[in-house]
């Protein structure tokens, strides 16, 4: 029917308008950046704020994940004898993949949340044309630092959560003291897999992932409609569209590193 | 710059609005609004619930901009600002939202020191002087370690105003500073406004509904109603004032011209369908 296909029209305009509109704000986000520079401590708030909200899922997190891989690896590698690699597949799993995809989808849903719902209620309750009114900048004072603030905690408790998934608490628990694989043999796998390169590709994804998250946070919460039902519906969107933004990216990031490593 | 001067001198208003057309959402909130603040007095905008008075307090900040006409302030047309320009012009308007608007992750003495902080290189000793005699005035030096949640909804719009003042701008609009206030706090803030006027060489802005208390301060009225200026003069003259408007307004009185309804279908129709 001629009205489901334009209804399916106006969705498509619709979503590539916001589209359009995130772009420009996230221009004038980085336009505000070097102001930034003159009040470190505006990011230095942030950056403590939203990452001691995620560090504590985080953590957690990171040990049941490195437990859970190293009970599966162990499975799959001691039928060939290979238990001595569990090391070395828990390290290189949690590092190119699972440590900055999960901690991302984690830091969406705890400070991307709060982050879009803080500026949706300060829109809300006149916070941000206060600002204005009195000559200052919200995309500044507010907006700018949280952004920024994403992009340097996200890698932060990735590098977290790796630890934690692979060292003694998590991956190393499981393998080295309840299922008895070797302890040299297990750091050494770790040290002679992965590498400097490794290492840099899982900041690279952390700052994009994290740029994402505060990103879609900040916009919603910006554009948010300033009712409480407004706000609730910013904070849903940044969980699902942050998330879904870090799979589709992580998919991206992983084939270009890959191929170009 | 010079030129500017030339033309504005110290006589002419400190605020014109020409001809301003406004709508929201397709409804015409004002129509052709001509109207003058002028420098250095109280001047008291009022109207019926609805009416625009927060509107006409956007439009003269800058914040909205009218869609046919102009709002200049000391000669400069507000909407045609670059935003660093509009900024500047900003930190000579306080502004007392009706909401209050503070900002609430800042307690009552940080949310005073907000605009100092922003704006001036001036030492923290002064800064917490300033502060806490701006506090002092609206009688919450002793609340300045609250929060805003801590506040109550009188109190907030007192931090609100000494939050308005704490610049010294040269113009301070006032939304509704009065509403939920007691009555010994109401006569407090009616003072404070006149004096600050008077005493800082200030122009205010003051949009309430309590008429008698408002034209008890003001120097000059405007009356909006229907999108448009019904009438204005001194206090003594709208008490003369034969607008029907007017009359029904300072008098309260529930019929006249000001309809107590939002425009729409009738009563008495919404009662029918609504049986159907
Ligand atoms: N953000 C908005 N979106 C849509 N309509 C709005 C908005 N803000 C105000 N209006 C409309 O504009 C009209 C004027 O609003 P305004 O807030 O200026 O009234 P007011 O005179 O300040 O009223 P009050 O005395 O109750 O504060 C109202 O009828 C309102 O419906
Ligand atoms: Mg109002």
């Amino acid at each position: 029917m001629k009205s489901g296909l334009a209804q399916l029209g106006y969705t498509a305009l619709d979503w590539l308008a916001e589209l359009g509109r995130s772009v420009l704000f996230l221009l004038r986000i980085i336009a505000a950046l070097p102001m930034l520079g003159r009040k470190p401590r505006l990011l230095v708030e942030q950056v403590y704020s939203v990452g001691v909200l995620s560090l504590v899922i985080v953590v957690v997190s990171g040990l049941f994940v490195g437990m859970v891989l190293a009970l599966s690896g162990y499975r799959a590698l001691v039928q060939f004898g290979a238990s001595n690699a569990l090391g070395t597949s828990v390290a290189l799993v949690v590092i190119r993949e699972l440590g900055p995809v999960v901690t991302g989808l984690l830091f969406a849903g705890r400070a991307g949340s709060a982050v879009a719902a803080e500026i949706g209620l300060m829109k809300a309750t006149d916070q941000l044309s206060g600002m204005e009114m009195m000559a200052v900048d919200p995309l500044r004072r507010v907006v700018a630092p949280r952004f920024v603030a994403g992009i340097i905690a996200l890698p932060l408790l990735t590098a977290i959560f790796s630890v934690m998934a692979i060292g003694a608490g998590g991956g190393y628990f499981v393998g080295v003291t309840l299922l008895g694989v070797d302890a040299s043999a297990y750091w050494h796998g770790i040290q002679s897999s992965v590498g400097i390169g490794d290492i840099i590709d899982m900041f690279i994804k952390a700052g994009t992932f994290g740029a994402i998250v505060t990103w879609v946070a900040v916009f919603e919460g910006y554009y948010a409609a300033p009712t409480s039902e407004g706000v609730s519906r910013a904070t849903t969107n940044t969980v699902v569209i942050a998330s879904l933004a870090i799979l589709g990216a992580n998919l991206i990031l992983t084939a270009m590193l890959f191929s170009g490593g | 710059m010079t030129q500017r001067a030339d033309i504005h001198d110290s006589h002419s208003p400190l605020v014109e609005v020409r001809d301003l057309n406004f709508s929201i959402a397709g409804r015409p909130i004002y129509r052709g609004v001509n109207l003058d603040i002028e420098r250095g007095k109280v001047t008291a905008i009022m109207g019926p619930s609805g009416s625009g008075k927060t509107t006409l307090l956007r439009l003269i900040g800058g914040q909205w901009r009218a869609s046919q006409g102009q709002v200049l302030f000391d000669g400069e047309d507000v909407a045609r600002q670059s935003q660093r320009r509009l900024f500047d012009i900003r930190k000579r308007m306080g502004m007392l939202f009706q909401s209050g608007a503070l900002l609430s992750d800042l307690s009552v003495f940080d949310n005073v020191a907000f605009p100092l902080r922003e704006h001036t290189d001036l030492p923290g000793e002064l800064v917490r002087d300033i502060v806490l005699m701006k506090l002092q005035a609206v009688g919450l030096r002793n609340a300045r370690d609250l929060y805003p949640a801590e506040l109550s909804g009188g109190m907030a719009r007192r931090v609100a105003l000494a939050r308005s003042i704490a610049l010294d701008p040269d113009m301070v609009m006032y939304d509704e500073p009065f509403s939920g206030q007691d009555p010994i706090s109401m006569g407090v803030l009616l003072r404070l406004i006149r004096q600050l006027n008077d005493a800082l060489g200030l122009t205010s802005i003051v949009v309430s509904h309590d008429v008698n208390e408002t034209l008890g301060i003001a120097d000059y009225v405007y009356v909006i109603a229907d999108s448009e200026i019904v009438d204005h003069g001194t206090p003594d003259e709208l008490r003369q004032s034969d607008s029907e408007w007017v009359d029904q307004f300072l008098h309260a009185r529930a019929d006249g011209p000001v309809p107590f309804h939002y425009p729409g279908q009738s009563y008495r129709d919404d009662l029918l369908t609504s049986a159907r």
